[in-house]
């Protein structure tokens, strides 16, 4: 039950990160964006390839820092990936949404997010191929964290759930003390109002997009650094990326960390009780359970 | 009113949400420095798509806005902010999830004398500084109205364009709202103002114009209407005038 905990704890701080993004992205620009966990593919591979280039142009970087698999090279390659997979969401959303949404209405860049997913995933299986990798060969091993030798937790898992953390701390800090965090907050909250109030809506938008897709990457980093670098990472979390933003509420960001540990917490206890085959049908149950009783979100306004 | 005096002009002006949907059809209109001038008009009249259409939101597809004779038709809503012109929509008018500190400084985060002017800001709405660490949501109807009047007021505009703001409020607070729009005048502010509350509105109005399908009815000084029948038979039964 408690490894259950910790497990669903470390889940929820990835679902958390990539849901932010996606649970902005929906308010502001009113669309359910289903490529947004295809940003988490592209930042696990983006931070794999920088890492080879580092490792292999400063080789004293492949040194591992710390007890964790984690090498230095792949650190700085992580904080690349970020700004790359910030920087793809913005070229996607002037290639495809923006050009949409001036001439569409949402439901139509609902069904061209589909295909944008579909396309990442494929080019991405296309170019590093279907054969999940690793950052490290290295095997980290998972070490007891108190008297009970049945409770284990690796040293990379305790690295991925503070870093999250620290991460989400950092947008906290933005969003509640910079007058650009006002701006963000009072887009997603009435993009209108934000204009007369002298908010550039576009600059606000795409900012929104590399915060959102930055937070993404990272989401997906965390995730290959604890299993496998793979083009299924994406449509692996769509489902909990969904859950975890309508449980907290359609563009609550704080909705949206709260409903990613709910959503990682709720899969990872539901292997205690259910067969495994069950646990991703966890997100779903989430979703309808929400729906039902508080259809808005825990955080989310009435529209 | 003479020439020099007028800030806001608008003339000839056809606007509406959907392209060759026009809800303005042919509306002119001026406002003076420091005055308030009120439109009023039956519901459907395009009082609100007039003012929406001066503050940016509303397309524009002919016609001519202009302030201080610059012409400001077609210029995005966020640059009308700097350029002097404020706007307080109907509902929605602040950000219910930041504070009333947060709402102040999002407007002021521009501004090189933020901290002096939220602090002048406390000083003319003491309630506000009262509650600056509460999350606007939690305000009162006529709280939040204040509010929002602050929030057009902290960049010093010449033009505050005011959607209904009496509406919802109780009449006491509606009252205050009013009284306190007319008192912006002694600042130097414009106030453009729809209101459904026509005897309040016509009594701290100094000139009003009544619309009836987008286009100009009549206009006057208030004190001329307010003593005038027809106004609120117009207002209350939306019936026709002909146009003059």
């Amino acid at each position: 039950m408690i490894q259950g905990l910790l497990d669903g704890l470390l889940v929820g701080s990835i679902v958390s990160l990539g849901a932010i993004g996606l649970t902005m992205v929906m308010h502001m620009l009113r669309f359910a964006n289903f490529s947004h966990s295809e940003l988490l593919s592209i930042g696990a591979y983006g931070a794999l390839v920088f890492d080879r280039i580092f490792a292999a142009l400063v080789p004293v970087a492949a040194s591992s820092v710390g007890p964790l698999s984690l090498t230095w090279a792949l650190f700085l390659a992580m904080i690349v990936a970020m700004a790359l997979t910030g920087l793809s969401a913005i070229v996607i959303d002037k290639l495809v949404f923006k050009r949409i949404r001036e001439t569409a209405g949402p439901l139509s860049m609902v069904f061209a997010s589909f295909g944008v997913a579909l396309i990442i995933r494929n080019v991405l299986a296309l170019i590093f191929g279907l054969k999940p990798q690793l950052y490290s060969g290295d095997i980290a091993f998972a070490v007891t964290i108190s008297t009970d030798p049945s409770l284990l937790v690796k040293p990379d898992q305790v690295f991925v759930f503070c870093a999250a953390v620290i991460i989400m701390l950092a947008l906290h800090f933005v969003l509640s003390r910079t007058t650009f965090g006002y701006a963000l907050r009072a887009v997603a909250e009435n993009p209108a109002l934000a204009q007369v109030a002298g908010v550039r809506l576009s600059t606000v938008i795409a900012m929104t997009w590399i915060i959102g897709g930055a937070l993404a990457g990272a989401a997906g980093v965390f995730q290959a650094l604890d299993n496998q670098v793979s083009p299924m990472i994406g449509s692996d979390f769509v489902l909990a990326l969904f859950a975890a933003a309508i449980v907290g509420g359609i563009g609550s960001v704080y909705g949206a960390v709260l409903g990613g540990f709910v959503v990682g917490i709720a899969s990872s206890l539901a292997l205690v009780v259910l067969p495994p085959g069950y646990s991703p049908a966890m997100p779903f149950l989430i979703i309808l359970a929400i729906l039902f009783i508080r259809p808005n979100g825990i955080f989310g306004v009435e529209r | 009113m003479s020439a020099p005096d007028i800030v806001l002009s608008i003339d000839h002006l056809v606007a509406g949400y959907v392209r060759d949907l026009p809800i303005l059809r042919n509306v002119s209109l001026r406002l003076s420095e420091a005055s308030v001038v009120v439109i009023i008009g039956p519901n459907g009249a395009g009082k609100s798509t007039l003012i929406k259409a001066v503050a940016g939101l509303v397309p524009v597809s002919d016609g001519a806005i202009s302030l201080r004779g610059r012409d400001i038709g077609g210029i995005r809503s966020d640059q009308l902010a700097r350029l002097g012109i404020s706007y307080v929509p109907q509902t929605d008018n602040i950000f219910r999830t930041l504070t009333v500190r947060q709402n102040l400084l999002l407007v002021l985060r521009r501004s090189a004398s933020g901290d002096k002017r939220l602090h002048e800001l406390y000083t003319m709405f003491p309630p506000l500084a009262e509650k600056q660490r509460d999350s606007a949501g939690s305000l009162s109807g006529g709280q939040r109205q204040m509010l929002a009047i602050a929030m057009a007021l902290a960049t010093e505009p010449s033009v505050i364009l005011m959607d209904e703001p009496s509406a919802g409020l109780s009449p006491k607070a509606a009252s205050e709202v009013l009284t306190l729009a007319r008192g912006l005048t002694e600042r130097g502010v414009s106030i453009l103002l729809v209101e459904q509350n026509v005897k309040q509105a016509l009594a701290i109005a100094d000139h009003c114009y009544i619309l009836a399908e987008g286009r100009n009815q009549l206009d006057g000084p208030s004190e001329q209407l307010l003593s005038d029948p027809v106004v609120g038979e117009i207002y209350l039964g939306g019936k026709r005038m002909d146009p003059t």
